[in-house]
C-alpha cells in the first residue's frame, strides 16, 4: 500500500500567504487534477512538494513495503528557460538527468539505451537527436515526461503548459499518462488548464485558490458553488 | 617566425593556450544561463576590487579583486533566489555602483592614470610563474567541468526540474559564478576590464550558431576561442596593437562567420 499524505501545508512569503492549510491524500494508480485560477498557488504547491521552497506542515509518504525510503518525484515543468537557438539535444537533456558522465564528453551506450527506452514509452524515440528548440509543444511535453519517468517516480507532478499543445495531442497525452499511472502504479498530480480533459481522465479533482476550495470527484467539484463562481463558463473554460 | 624569438611572446602564447579554453568552457554556460550582463558587470567590479587593495595597502590588488568579485557573485545568486527583482536590475545597480566606487577611490588626488593599464591589459607582461598558476586554474576548471557539468546544465535548463532530481541548485550556481569571478579577476591584468567579457561570450555565441548538441557546442567554443586567441596574439605583434582587444576582434570575426549559415536562406529568398 502506497500513498501520499499532505498535512496542514502552508507557504508564506513575508508579504502574503500563498498556500494555507492544505490537507490532502494522493492515491497511487490514478490521476489527480489540480485546477484553479491564475495565481492560485498551483505551481507553488509543486515547488513545495519538490522542496524548492520552504513550507510549513507535513508531506508524508506511506510505503508499507519500504517504509523508510524517500519518495522519488518526477516533475514535468510548464516551461523551460531555453531559447530556440539552444544547442541542447533531447539526448543531452535526458542523459544529463540520469548520469554523472558529462554530456559534453560522451553518451555511453548504457545511458543511451536507458534514454531510448523511456523515449519509446512516450513514443518519442525519433526525437532523440533533435534540438529542444526544434520540438513542437506536444513533442517537448512528451520528452519532459520521458525525463520525469526515468527513474520511475513514486509521484509524478505535471505542470501542463498553456495552449502549447493542440487538442488532439493533449487528449493523447492525458491518455498516455493514465496508462502509465496504472501500468507502473504511481501517483500523478496534473495542473490542468483543460477542465474537460481533467474531468475525463482524473479520478480526483482539487480546486485550489490559495487554500483548498473543493476536493472530490470532478462531478462533485463542478457542482460546488465556489467553483461555479470562479468558472461561470463551466467545464469548457480554459483556466 | 619572427615573433617566436622573444620570451615575452612565447610566454604570452602559452598563456593564451591555457586561458582561452577556460573562457570558452565557462562561456558556454554563461550564454546558456543568459548571464552575459552579469559577467560583464563582474569585470567592472574589478575597479572596486583594485581600489580596496589600494586602501589596504596591498602591493598586488589581485587578492582584494578576487575577494570583492566573489562577494558580488555570491550576493547575486542569493538575491536572485530571494527577491522578485529582475536580475537585470540588480546587476545594473551592482555594476554602476562598483565602477563609481572604484573610480572615486582610485581618482583621489588625480591618480587614476596609474591604474589605466587595467582597462586595456597587457598579456606580454605575463611571467613564467603566472603561467604555472594558470595551468592549475585550467586544471581546476576541467575537473569541475567533468564532475559537475550535468548538474550545472540541468540547473540552466530549469531550476525546479534540477531540484526535483536532487541537485543542490544554489550551491551549483555559487560554485559556477565563483569560478568565473576567479578567472576573470586573474586575467584582467592581461586582457583588460573593457574587453574581458567578450572572451566569455563571443566563442560560445559563435559556437551556438553552429552546434546541434552540447558536445559540438563545447568543442566548437574551445576551438574558436583558441584560434581567435592565437591569431589575435600574432596579429597584435605585427600591428603593434593591444593583444586583448585584437583577440576580441578575431572572436567577433568568427561570430560573424558563424551567422553565415543562418543568413544563406535569407539571401536566397531575396535573390528569387
Amino acid at each position: 500500500m502506497k500513498c501520499f499524505k499532505i498535512e496542514k501545508l502552508s507557504v508564506e512569503t513575508n508579504r502574503n500567504v500563498i498556500l494555507r492549510d492544505i490537507n490532502l491524500h494522493i492515491h497511487n494508480g490514478e490521476i489527480t487534477a489540480l485546477v484553479g485560477p491564475n495565481g492560485a498557488g498551483k505551481s507553488t504547491f509543486f515547488k513545495a512538494l519538490i522542496g524548492d521552497i520552504p513550507y510549513k506542515g507535513k508531506f508524508i509518504y506511506h510505503n508499507s513495503l519500504m517504509p523508510h525510503r524517500k519518495p522519488k518525484i518526477g516533475y514535468v515543468p510548464q516551461k523551460m528557460e531555453i531559447d530556440s537557438s539552444s544547442p541542447i539535444s533531447v539526448l543531452d537533456l535526458l542523459s544529463a538527468s540520469v548520469t554523472k558522465i558529462p554530456v559534453w564528453v560522451t553518451h555511453t551506450k548504457k545511458v543511451k539505451l536507458s534514454v531510448y527506452k523511456f523515449l519509446s514509452i512516450v513514443k518519442a524515440e525519433h526525437l532523440a537527436e533533435k534540438r529542444l528548440g526544434d520540438l513542437s509543444g506536444g513533442e517537448l511535453q512528451r520528452v519532459l515526461l520521458a525525463l520525469a519517468l526515468n527513474p520511475l517516480p513514486d509521484l509524478l507532478l505535471l505542470d501542463e503548459p498553456f495552449s502549447a499543445v493542440d487538442q488532439t495531442n493533449l487528449e493523447g497525452f492525458y491518455s498516455l499518462v493514465e496508462n502509465l499511472v496504472r501500468e507502473y502504479d504511481f501517483a500523478a498530480i496534473i495542473v490542468s488548464h483543460d477542465l474537460f480533459l481533467a474531468a475525463k481522465y482524473a479520478r480526483t479533482m482539487i480546486f485550489l485558490n490559495h487554500s483548498i476550495q473543493s476536493v472530490g470527484t470532478p462531478e462533485q467539484v463542478f457542482a460546488d458553488e465556489k467553483f461555479c463562481q470562479t468558472f461561470p463558463q463551466g467545464i469548457r473554460a480554459e483556466v | 617566425m619572427e615573433w617566436t624569438q622573444y620570451l615575452f611572446m612565447r610566454n604570452a602564447f602559452l598563456a593564451i593556450i591555457l586561458v582561452t579554453p577556460i573562457f570558452a568552457l565557462l562561456g558556454t554556460m554563461v550564454v546558456n544561463n543568459r548571464m552575459a550582463f552579469f559577467s560583464d558587470s563582474l569585470g567592472h567590479s574589478a575597479f572596486t576590487g583594485i581600489a580596496l587593495g589600494v586602501i589596504m595597502g596591498l602591493r598586488d590588488p589581485l587578492i582584494s579583486m578576487i575577494a570583492f568579485a566573489g562577494i558580488v557573485s555570491i550576493s547575486f545568486c542569493i538575491i536572485k533566489k530571494l527577491t522578485r527583482f529582475s536580475p537585470d536590475t540588480i546587476i545594473g545597480v551592482f555594476s554602476a555602483t562598483s565602477i563609481a566606487l572604484g573610480v572615486v577611490i582610485l581618482s583621489r588626488g588625480g591618480g587614476f592614470s596609474k591604474y589605466s593599464s587595467f582597462l586595456i591589459g597587457d598579456i606580454l607582461s605575463i611571467t613564467s610563474l603566472e603561467i604555472i598558476a594558470l595551468s592549475f586554474v585550467l586544471l581546476a576548471v576541467l575537473v569541475y567541468w567533468f564532475l559537475f557539468f550535468n548538474n550545472l546544465f540541468l540547473v540552466s535548463v530549469n531550476t525546479v526540474l534540477a531540484k526535483s532530481r536532487g541537485i543542490k541548485v544554489l550551491m551549483t550556481e555559487i560554485i559556477f559564478v565563483l569560478l568565473i569571478a576567479v578567472i576573470v579577476m586573474v586575467s584582467i591584468q592581461w586582457i583588460g576590464i573593457l574587453v574581458i567579457n567578450a572572451l566569455l561570450i563571443l566563442p560560445a555565441a559563435a559556437a551556438r550558431n553552429l552546434a546541434m548538441n552540447m558536445q559540438t557546442y563545447n568543442l566548437l567554443a574551445v576551438t574558436i576561442s583558441l584560434l581567435a586567441g592565437i591569431i589575435g596574439l600574432i596579429l597584435s605583434y605585427y600591428w603593434g596593437t593591444a593583444a586583448g582587444a585584437t583577440i576580441v576582434l578575431c572572436n567577433a570575426t568568427f561570430f560573424l562567420a558563424s551567422l553565415l549559415p543562418e543568413l544563406r536562406p535569407l539571401l536566397n529568398t531575396t535573390r528569387t
